[in-house]
């Protein structure tokens, strides 16, 4: 029989055009994982992309309301899926059978941009490079549970945990992996004891002088009562927390375990979408514009271009500034407009024509792509320079006209506010405080508010499913308006309360 | 090849049970159809999310273009309109066939299934060849679909050579000529709706009326597969109308009922033999009629000509400032075991879905 090889393989022009533009990936420096294409149909891809870009998850109907938006705006041609690839060794991209030759052609250079972040940026380091075979597992694992448990119970704690996906922490991925800080510890039996300097008689008001000694017994006293809380440090990783203290069952903490692996499976996705964006978009336009473009192809490519990068009024296009960002750092360095001299300089003039010819743009584009997410990137490299010719501003949402507004084009504010919105991958930050408050095994979360309120009905809903799985009521502090709120929620009732200050 | 239909029908059967557990609120609002396209009503369904902790609306972003401070960002409403602002609460809409929402109403309201009257409702079955599948008898083999199969994986995969086309179809290509069952149409149906259109109807009572027939043709569509519906109107006279007017006219005057039922029976008697049709009316009116007298002549009709022809026939009363409300009395008093005639009583909105279970209810 032709063989499954025959059916996994290329078409025979799209085979010659990968090896084509792989060979060129290549040579221009980037370094990706091999990358296996697989073309598919237009419902196909939405099927794909409704799971995530994996073949196979457990059987969750959020996948399916998921495809129900995609079926639906595609059939109505509202979108269409050009490209979808997956961060796994190897690599597994999705051409959409019905693109155009030129389409395909570049999407494989993009596609080799993202292979290449996904290799190499730090962020991306930690994650599972077997992840379809992780996901494979998870979904057997989920559907054991299901057959013997039963879909409606599983399914109903599935979406428990869901809800709880985000509270994760950003950090723990470069942290050793234990569990969080313990619980109260033994009693101590001896008082510490403030280390003292030897020092002759008449010295020692000196050396160890009695208000030091007051202020290390109080350091000694607080450390004491912090290791007797629990966590010992607030926690912000709740899915973990809830993993090694929730009263759960061996299949609950199957599925709590499997949401949170996955969690973070994503979360440099999430955390890098200008940049992967913006340095694919880099890659292609290279390959294809000095090598793979041909003439007839030039006004089709240009279009589809116009098309990814196009600024609708008013919206933010991470493809469109990410691209941007990155050429900007490549003239940059080429020219030397880096470093004390070129910060101190303000004339107009001379920053205009300034060119050490440094030629060091290429080195820096890679060490950027190693090192930094989006946070840092934006931080470090968005200029008032670049603002001004991207046309950024700052929106906010007027309570007197009831709509969101056109604020300002202050640098100041657009950077702020841009790594406001990127910070945590725009989601609250949340912490476990107090898993025994008020001592009676209730759990306190506390949000760390930064000037934006949390929505109120969602929060409600959240804190009912964290009851639910804490089977003790739950608590969220946070702020509205003025004022420091308590919401609690018990798993059927919900109160608020404004807390004094 | 992959999994998405089982997740989607999961979807699809939490969507139902959301418009289930609300079903009692759809069926008194309007608001569905006007949502009518085709075959398939959108459904407004609360959205359906999984909550998690996330900003609410004051967030504001960074965008990108041209604008002074304080512009409206694209698509923002207007100054001071406050329309949608409500965060979180975004609706989904939803596609539900008639089909399925017929059925919903069947479960909901434990509507019996009607068993179609007459010979016509054994329906007649024919197989044709008109498909394509991909086993079956050599014999069936379809020749041409099987060679442009293989021909379509041989350029495809870069195995055919122009120069020297041979063509071999492996067993992933093989085509056979399949058989569909085409059945013929089933019981004929007709619906008659008569509607009391005199100066004591407001538009309060109008509304109860078109969301009534809404469901009855909804429910009786899904029973018979195609129906036949007709509107007529009366008032002193009557008249048959389209479904437009049926629905926005407004006479002032009395009301003689009887003018429409004889309108009916003509009607019937002219187009609808009762041996090969189901034949249904439903009659609204706030149940004030012109004397004593024409009430007697209108349960003359029923009983002798009306009745007798008609699988169900169903008066729905509602109320207005105006009418008596006698009406209703001197059916129930008039007809108490009469098998096909059924009467509702609809004060307000609230007791559509009762009263749609009464209409629907006995499986005529």
């Amino acid at each position: 029989m032709e063989g499954t090889d025959d059916a996994m393989s290329l078409p025979i022009e799209l085979a010659n055009a990968r090896d084509e533009i792989r060979g060129i990936a290549k040579q221009l420096g980037l370094d990706f994982f091999e990358t296996v294409y697989e073309v598919v149909s237009g419902d196909e891809m939405n099927e794909v992309a409704a799971y995530g870009g994996f073949p196979v998850r457990y059987p969750h109907w959020r996948f399916g309301m998921e495809y129900e938006r995609l079926h639906k705006s595609h059939a109505y041609g509202l979108s269409k899926i050009y490209e979808l690839v997956i961060n796994n060794n190897p690599c597994i991209a999705y051409l959409q059978e019905s693109n155009e030759m030129v389409d395909q052609k570049l999407v494989m250079a993009h596609v080799y941009g993202h292979c290449d972040f996904f290799k190499n940026n730090i962020y991306f380091a930690h994650t599972n490079r077997r992840m379809v075979d992780a996901m494979a597992n998870h979904a057997a694992v989920v559907r054991r549970h299901m057959d013997r448990i039963g879909q409606e119970r599983v399914e109903a704690f599935v979406d428990l945990a869901l809800s709880l996906e985000n509270l994760i922490d950003p950090q723990r991925v470069f942290l050793d992996q234990r569990p969080p800080a313990p619980g109260p510890a033994e009693e101590e039996a001896e008082e510490p004891q403030v280390q003292r300097i030897r020092a002759k008689e008449y010295l020692e008001s000196f050396v160890n002088p009695p208000e030091f000694i007051a202020q290390q017994k109080k350091k000694l006293a607080e450390e004491k009562e912090r290791r007797r809380r629990f966590p010992e440090r607030p926690e912000r990783d709740i899915l973990l927390f809830l993993l090694y203290y929730a009263p759960l069952e061996r299949w609950q903490q199957d599925i709590i375990e499997i949401v949170r692996n996955e969690s973070y499976y994503f979360l440099p996705q999430m955390q890098t979408k200008v940049m992967n964006e913006g340095w694919a978009s880099y890659w292609h336009s290279r390959i294809m514009t000095e090598h793979v473009l041909e003439d007839s192809e030039v006004v089709d490519y240009a279009d589809h271009c116009a098309g990814v990068f196009s600024m609708p009024p008013g919206q933010f296009n991470p493809y469109k500034v990410g691209l941007e960002l990155w050429r900007d750092i490549e003239r940059r360095w080429d020219r030397g407009q880096f470093g004390k001299e070129w910060e101190e300089c303000d004339d107009y003039e001379t920053r205009l024509h300034w060119n050490t010819e440094a030629n060091k743009g290429r080195e820096k584009l890679f060490e950027v792509r190693r090192l930094y997410n989006d946070v840092t990137f934006i931080d470090t490299f968005l200029t008032p320079d670049f603002c001004d010719r991207a046309q950024l501003f700052v929106y906010k949402w007027n309570e007197r006209t009831r709509r969101l507004e056109i604020s300002d084009r202050e640098f100041r504010h657009i950077k702020e506010q841009l790594l406001f919105s990127l910070t945590n991958a725009g989601q609250p930050i949340i912490r476990v405080e107090d898993g025994n408050f008020d001592n009676r095994g209730e759990l306190l979360l506390i949000h760390d508010f930064q000037g934006v309120e949390l929505d109120v009905n969602y929060a409600r809903d959240t804190l009912r499913n964290l009851a639910l799985i804490w089977n003790r009521p739950c608590h969220i502090r946070t702020q509205l308006g003025e004022k420091e709120k308590l919401f609690t929620h018990d798993g059927t009732d919900f109160r608020e309360k404004v807390l004094d200050r | 090849m992959l999994r998405i239909e089982r997740d989607h029908n999961r979807f699809k059967e939490i969507v139902k049970g959301r418009i289930k557990k609300d079903f009692k609120k759809y069926i008194s609002k309007g608001e569905m159809i006007g949502r009518q396209s085709g075959k398939t009503i959108s459904i407004p369904v609360p959205q359906i999310d999984l909550p998690r902790f996330k900003y609410g609306k004051n967030q504001g972003g960074v965008g990108q273009g041209d604008g002074d401070s304080g512009d409206p960002m694209n698509g923002q409403p207007g100054e001071g309109q406050g329309a949608g602002e409500d965060p979180g609460q975004h609706l989904l809409e939803v596609d539900v066939t008639l089909h399925e929402l017929a059925e919903i109403l069947g479960e909901e309201l434990e509507l019996p299934n009607i068993q179609p009257k007459g010979d016509r409702s054994i329906s007649d079955q024919r197989d044709r060849y008109t498909g394509v599948r991909p086993t079956g008898p050599e014999s069936l083999r379809h020749f041409r679909r099987t060679f442009r199969r293989a021909i379509k994986r041989q350029i495809s995969s870069g195995t055919y050579n122009p120069d020297e086309p041979v063509i071999i179809p492996i067993r992933d290509d093989f085509r056979y000529r399949a058989q569909k069952t085409a059945p013929n149409p089933q019981a004929n149906a007709v619906v008659v709706y008569l509607m009391d259109v005199s100066g004591s109807m407001g538009d309060e009572q109008k509304e109860i009326v078109r969301i009534e027939t809404f469901w009855i043709d909804t429910w009786l569509r899904h029973q018979y597969g195609d129906l036949d519906i007709r509107y007529v109107v009366h008032d002193a006279a009557a008249r048959e109308v389209d479904r437009e007017t049926f629905f926005h006219l407004r006479e002032s005057g009395g009301t003689k009922i009887s003018s429409a039922y004889g309108l009916l029976d003509k009607i019937l008697r002219e187009e609808y033999s009762a041996m090969d049709w189901n034949i249904y009316a439903f009659h609204f009116s706030d149940g004030d009629n012109w004397g004593s007298g024409d009430t007697e002549l209108c349960l003359r009709l029923l009983g002798d000509s009306l009745l007798p022809v008609m699988n169900q026939f169903a008066y729905g009363q509602v109320e207005s400032p105006y009418g008596s409300g006698q009406f209703l009395k001197d059916l129930r008093g008039h007809f108490k075991n009469t098998e096909n005639l059924v009467t509702s009583h609809i004060p307000d909105k609230d007791r559509i879905y009762d009263s749609i279970r009464e209409f629907l209810g006995k499986g005529r």
